[in-house]
């Protein structure tokens, strides 16, 4: 089908958008940032392969990967903070 | 009909995500590649994951995508709250376009901002 040909190739696009970013960043934040936003973009990745295929699981790999990213954040952040991990 | 519908929010989903990655490569900050960057990206999942509740119905795909965008639109401000502050702490400058910064604004040492805090105790008694 047409369309899903043109979704992958957009979110391909996002995607090299993100790790351009992160491949350039100037500071560190610059790349956090790309990481964070990263890790939404794959959620579409999941929903267009469970559109795909039909199965539920996707959205269980999706769900997942959300809360997953938003650990690796929160992290990010207090890293950039200038606190340790074992604060 | 269900179709066309779902087909019109994947769109709109998938050209929010494009334009906010595109936002992530253009702007010159950090402090405003997060805010198009997140903004976008975020209401661009949500758009999919809606498209993908129509298109299915009543269902368990549906349950799950309406539990995905109930935990993004919880944890996606919530990171990007966090990574700005964290950014602001490690000392990352704004661009040269910036009017002003109102999170250094009580600090001694700026004191020639364009706004001003208004008096209210003087028209008192």
């Amino acid at each position: 089908m047409l369309y899903d040909a043109l979704f992958l190739f957009a979110l391909i696009a996002s995607v090299s958008m993100c790790l351009y970013r992160i491949g350039i960043g100037p500071t560190p934040p610059d790349r956090s940032v790309a990481i964070d936003i990263l890790g939404t973009v794959m959620v579409g990745f999941c929903v267009l392969a469970a559109l795909k295929t039909g199965n539920d699981y996707f959205l269980d790999v999706a769900l997942a990967w959300t809360l997953i990213s938003f650990i690796g954040g929160l992290s990010l952040a207090k890293f950039l903070e200038g606190r340790r991990f074992d604060d | 009909m269900i179709n066309i519908f779902s087909a019109i929010f994947l769109v709109i989903g998938v050209l929010f995500m494009v334009l906010g990655c595109l936002g992530l490569v253009r702007l010159p900050d950090v402090y405003n590649r997060l805010q198009a960057a997140t903004k976008c990206v975020t209401l661009g999942v949500c758009s999919m994951l809606l498209g993908v509740i129509i298109l299915k119905g009543f269902s368990p795909m549906s349950g799950k995508a309406l539990l995905c965008i109930v935990f993004i639109l919880i944890t996606s401000p919530t990171s990007a709250h966090a990574l700005a502050r964290g950014a602001y702490k490690s000392k990352v400058k704004l661009c040269k376009n910036s009017v002003c910064d109102f999170y250094d604004y009580g600090t001694p040492e700026e004191k020639n901002l364009p706004i001003k805090e208004s008096k209210h105790d003087s028209n008192q008694p």
